[in-house]
């Protein structure tokens, strides 16, 4: 299946990310390459092959229910572009709480 | 803003509601789910926070190995299946309260799945089935500036505290519960109540909703009465007090039985509540939903409980409530109603241990349901909180059964106790309560009572015993209450025999 | 003795035996970086405040007669993805410009721990994606062995920073070869340990479950003294190995592949292989039989499918990876004029902070994870990455470690695969396997390609855990290599016309 301009402008909102039209025009089909060379891992993932997702088996990694100290507010904030009273300033949220 | 609503039995009377629950509840471990600043509620904004729950780049979780008990316990509690193996998984979407823009979730592998739990709604049993119960990580709050009303429509912008990000949390989700009729507002109050009680005895949260360390979102469908196909469910958000949780629903049913009555259709949505109002508002839509992109979260490894562990664990779990309230009941031999109200008191400690200290449960019953509810609720307290012990109540009761005082005075040495002027002892020496039992005194106020009304008197002679009442009284008055009834009952009529 | 040109464990010892003062080591360095990075833009941050003064602690410890490490007061080169408490981390990306992070990776302490001096963060692809720097949202960095070439990526910085001489010390991180690809193709030394054996906590993410921080050196006992430092359990990062790191300084010191069973890897080679790649690879095999090794044919069937695996897992990941950079917390904020939206705010400060590649990988990870193709796209290269792993088992059963060419081709000329990103991709076709298995792998030099003049890598590949026979074989094949050329790898750029620009020449050394 070829991914269109539209299809990219759509992953590019799910992605968070404003592509312009020269952008979609040249990433759409550059992602259909890629996404063909790919594709070729569907015909040797059989049923009967079990998914790994990390190389090692390692499992119940936790830590102890112990407080450590936390950063210095001032530490928080340092790099923040906007703050306000303590907190991160951001711009008006417009989509509703989800 | 209120939609347009159908009478509520004449919405029961054409459908029938499906509900569905999903409860978080806040656990209350030290340190947060995957690192370690304390979980801790009501900090200075953003001292509670670190590279890791910041979600600074290149910071790394740990699972916190408590809140994994704690998840176990619940799901033990809850009478589900506990995972041999699972994992966590990230739920994708960009918020700004989200430090990592993904929330670490789990997502088709649950820790507990396939549980259960019956209740009990005025004599009726439901059982509510649990599709699974999970782990996640809390999200930042927003405060909203600008603006009339402090909500987000209309802000100006916005401001972030993550303080409460990474707060360990348990996800609880029902089946879909069928069957409830017209109870199924309470059914859901009931069983968020339940939860409450659950929580507070494992131990696992503090579940103060009001401080959002319980939040439930309540989903809702009507189907036409007989159907059996479920219609398009209503999810409403962050109902965050045992009523909301009923009054809401019943909105929702009101509403949704108005749009579907009228010809309309239910839309597949999210909807907000409002506890002032009284109803609830649109968001988004299923059309709209995110796709969330899940995967098994790459910075964790699985968690695989061994079965020694899980029984170690459940060896752990307390007696729950409702095994407890079975026991007391059998214990205790109260109606089905009288336990009920016990409940609904929150009288089980108190009658337990009064109990314990010597009182029959009859006894302890009464006085806790009675005359302490009545002082408790003028207060505006617990009834734990008041100021007397369980001990005392039961002292009370054995100088009325010792005849001692009786229940009017017991009301006054109650009083005494209360005021902190001692034990029930000090109050019955200090106040002089104890009940005339002096013959002699208590023969001289009957002859004067005699003597003060003949024609009374008369008629008794002639039979009318029931006229003894008034001599009775009469006594009573003159020794300020202080007087066994029926002794002074036995003293009039062998005089007037 | 020219400071410059010696190895990180001569200039050890000479600084604990009191012959030099790190800081004139650190000093030296920070000249020669002054010197030729204006060509090599390696380093796309010098701290030399901070370097003099790690340096000046090194000289007063041993002035107070305490015992120094093994690296004490050599100079490292830092990949821009490590954090550094007080120091910009960039990643390479315009969206984290003058983020200074607040705290430090765990790798960073123990280099600090040891004694060792950061001299700054060296260019690298965009959040490490890339084969050579050009997706850096600040400069190409350049091959020092011809600068029309390309450095390798994505730890490009690092390996330039090495081959040019401007540090002894380097250390990147290999997802699918960023360590071992730019090794290669300047003629220096890169790691891949196995996967958990370096903690990746403070080392911002590009892909988990692949990502594996690493040495860089000239030499491969200056390797090994790097690895023994960095490696070890951190219990900060759950997919850290609990485990001892294997004698990796030993085995670079006595480096014997006496009896040592090799695999040559039949799926690496033939089409697409430079046949000057494959003469010098041949020629090392040749070598390794000579000196007592003996070598077989091992055919992984799976390998070809590694790319494919690859390039669905890595970007599916980055794209979930690289989410909070939001322009919420740090970073670039593009577009908060007060009327925006916050999701507007994200889109465009997205949109203007990311790169090319990175905007690829963020959508292709985006459409690879999104619902209706998870199964056949992410979850199918699972599995494939299953099936390497199976062929890896398979091969270790039979043989010690495999071997195949570190890449394909030598360097390649800066703009030659810009639009073409499957021909960049495949830069890192023989070093992707071993990211997707977990296990180690090693780069070293076995030679100019006669063809074009430039570095060709040799790469050993061993199990999980083993990282010492990395050491064994890349110790046994340097020592006569290097016996036979009369002098290391880098010595043949430092004493040629072509790098006569970084004025090392023997007779003109700094001192
Ligand atoms: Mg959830
Ligand atoms: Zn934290």
């Amino acid at each position: 299946m070829a991914l269109t301009a539209a299809d990219v402008a759509r992953l590019g909102e799910l992605a968070r990310i404003r592509l312009t039209d020269d952008e979609l025009a040249h990433l759409a089909p550059q992602l259909d390459v890629i996404l063909e060379s790919v594709a070729s891992v569907a015909a040797v993932a059989a049923a009967d092959v079990p998914p790994t997702s990390h190389a090692l088996p390692l499992t119940n990694v936790f830590r102890a229910d112990v407080v450590t100290p936390s950063l210095r507010a001032e530490d928080v904030l340092a790099a923040a572009p906007a703050v306000e009273d303590g907190r991160f300033r951001v711009p008006r949220i417009l989509a509703e709480e989800s | 803003m209120t939609a347009d609503v159908l009478g509520y039995d004449e919405a029961l009377a054409a459908f029938d509601p499906v509900l569905g629950l999903e409860v978080h509840v806040e656990l209350n471990t030290a340190s947060k789910m995957f690192c370690g600043c304390a979980n801790a509620f009501g900090g200075e904004p953003n001292t509670q926070t670190c590279p890791v729950c910041l979600g600074l780049p290149g910071s790394l979780p740990v699972v916190n190995a408590t809140a994994i008990e704690s998840a176990i316990r619940i799901g033990l509690a809850l009478n589900c299946q506990i995972a041999d193996w699972c994992r966590f998984a990230r739920k994708n979407y960009f918020y700004p309260d989200m430090t990592k823009d993904f929330q670490t979730s789990q997502y088709d592998e649950p820790i507990a799945f396939d549980g259960w739990v019956d209740l009990d709604v005025d004599g009726e049993t439901f059982r509510i089935e649990i599709e699974r119960a999970h782990m996640e990580e809390d999200a930042g709050k927003l405060v909203h500036v600008g603006g009339s009303t402090g909500r987000i429509g209309g802000a100006e912008y916005s401001l972030v505290d993550y303080n409460r990000a990474g707060t360990p949390l348990v996800e609880i989700v029902t089946r879909p519960i069928t069957g409830t009729g017209a109870k199924a507002p309470q059914v859901a109050k009931a069983y968020v109540s339940f939860l409450r009680d659950l929580m507070l005895s494992l131990g696992v949260s503090d579940v103060r909703m009001e401080q959002g360390s319980l939040r439930c979102d309540a989903n809702v469908s009507l189907m036409p009465r007989g159907a059996t196909q479920f219609g398009l469910r209503t999810e409403t958000k962050n109902v965050n007090s045992l009523r909301s949780v009923e009054r809401a629903l019943t909105y929702e049913i009101q509403r949704q039985a108005a749009v579907l009555s009228g010809g309309g259709k239910v839309h597949q949505e999210t909807r907000h509540w409002h506890e002032d109002g009284g109803y609830t508002t649109p968001g988004r839509s299923k059309e709209q939903a995110e796709d969330y992109r899940y995967f098994p979260e790459p910075d964790l490894v699985p968690v695989a409980p061994s079965r020694e562990w899980v029984e170690q664990l459940r060896g752990t779990l307390p007696e729950l409530p409702a095994v407890r309230r079975a026991r007391l009941q059998g214990e205790w031999g109260f109606t089905d109603l009288e336990l009920q109200d016990a409940v609904n008191a929150g009288a089980l400690d108190v009658i337990e241990a009064t109990v314990a200290a010597g009182a029959s449960a009859q006894a302890a019953r009464k006085w806790w349901l009675t005359e302490l509810a009545r002082r408790a609720n003028e207060a505006g307290v617990e009834l734990g909180e008041l100021a007397i012990t369980p001990e005392q109540v039961a002292q009370v009761q054995a100088l009325v059964d010792a005849g001692t005082v009786n229940d009017k005075l017991a009301r006054q040495v109650i009083e005494g106790v209360l005021a902190g002027e001692g034990s029930p002892a000090d109050v019955v020496a200090g106040r002089g309560l104890a009940v005339v039992s002096d013959d002699g005194a208590l023969s001289a106020a009957v002859d004067a009572a005699i003597a003060a009304n003949p024609d009374v008197a008369q008629r008794i002679r002639e039979g009318k015993l029931q006229a003894a009442g008034a001599l009775i009284g009469a006594v009573m008055k003159d020794l300020r209450g202080q007087a066994d009834a029926a002794r002074v009952r036995e003293l009039v009529l062998a005089r007037l025999a | 003795m020219s400071i410059l040109r010696s190895t990180a464990a001569d200039l050890a010892g000479s600084i604990a035996a009191g012959d030099v003062s790190a800081r004139e080591v650190t000093q030296a360095h920070l000249d020669q970086i002054g010197a030729v990075d204006g060509a090599v833009k390696a380093f796309l941050h010098v701290d030399t405040d901070r370097a003099l003064a790690a340096a000046d602690a090194v000289d007063a410890k041993r002035a107070a007669g305490e015992k120094l490490g093994p690296l004490a007061g050599v100079p490292l080169a830092m990949k821009d993805i490590f954090t550094l408490k007080g120091a910009p981390t960039t990643c390479g990306s315009r969206i984290l410009e003058g983020w200074v992070p607040p705290y430090n990776s765990t790798i960073t302490d123990k280099l600090l721990d040891a004694g060792v001096v950061v001299l700054g963060k060296t260019n690298m692809d965009e959040f490490a994606m890339g084969s050579s720097t050009e997706n850096s949202g600040y400069f190409t960095t350049h091959n020092p062995w011809d600068n029309t070439r390309i450095p390798g990526g994505s730890g490009g910085g690092s390996a330039a920073a090495l081959a040019a001489f401007e540090s002894p010390l380097a250390v990147g991180t290999d997802t699918g070869g960023s360590i071992r690809q730019p090794a290669s193709v300047t003629g220096t030394v890169g790691v891949k340990p196995t996967y958990g054996a370096t903690s990746r906590y403070g080392v911002v993410a590009m892909a988990s479950s692949l990502d594996t921080p690493g040495p860089c050196a000239r030499t491969v006992l200056d390797a090994a003294l790097l690895h023994s430092v960095i490696a070890g359990w951190d219990p900060r990062d759950s997919t850290s190995i609990n485990a001892p790191v294997p004698d990796v300084v030993g085995a670079a010191r006595h480096g014997d592949v006496r009896g040592l069973k090799i695999g040559v890897v039949t799926e690496f080679g033939g089409e697409g292989y430079q046949p000057g790649v494959e003469q010098r690879f041949r020629e090392a095999l040749a070598t390794l039989e000579g000196l007592g090794a003996e070598i077989v044919e091992v055919s992984c069937p799976h390998f070809e499918y590694a790319l494919a695996a690859y390039y669905l897992i890595m970007p599916s990941e980055v794209s979930s990876n690289l989410a909070r950079f939001d322009a919420m917390r740090y970073g670039l904020r593009v577009g908060d004029d007060g009327v925006n939206g916050v999701e507007d705010v994200m889109n465009l400060t997205r949109g203007a902070g990311f790169g090319s590649e990175a905007k690829r990988r963020i959508i292709i990870g985006t459409y690879a994870l999104s619902s209706g193709y998870y199964d056949a796209y992410y979850g199918s290269a699972q599995k494939v990455r299953t099936l390497i792993t199976r062929d890896f088992d398979a091969a270790f059963g039979t043989v010690d470690v495999l071997v195949s060419p570190t890449t394909p081709t030598t360097a390649f000329t800066i703009g030659e695969r810009v639009d073409d990103p499957l021909a960049m991709y495949k830069a890192d076709l023989c070093t992707i396997p071993s990211n997707l298995a977990g296990n180690c792998a090693i780069s070293i030099p076995c030679g100019l390609s006669p063809d074009d003049g430039l570095p060709v890598g040799f790469q050993v590949m061993a199990p999980a855990l083993a990282d010492d026979r990395l050491y064994r074989v890349g110790a046994a094949l340097e020592r006569e290599l290097t016996r036979r050329w009369g002098g290391g790898m880098l010595d043949q750029l430092a004493d040629s016309d072509a790098g006569a620009y970084l004025n090392l020449s023997q007779a003109g050394g700094v001192r």
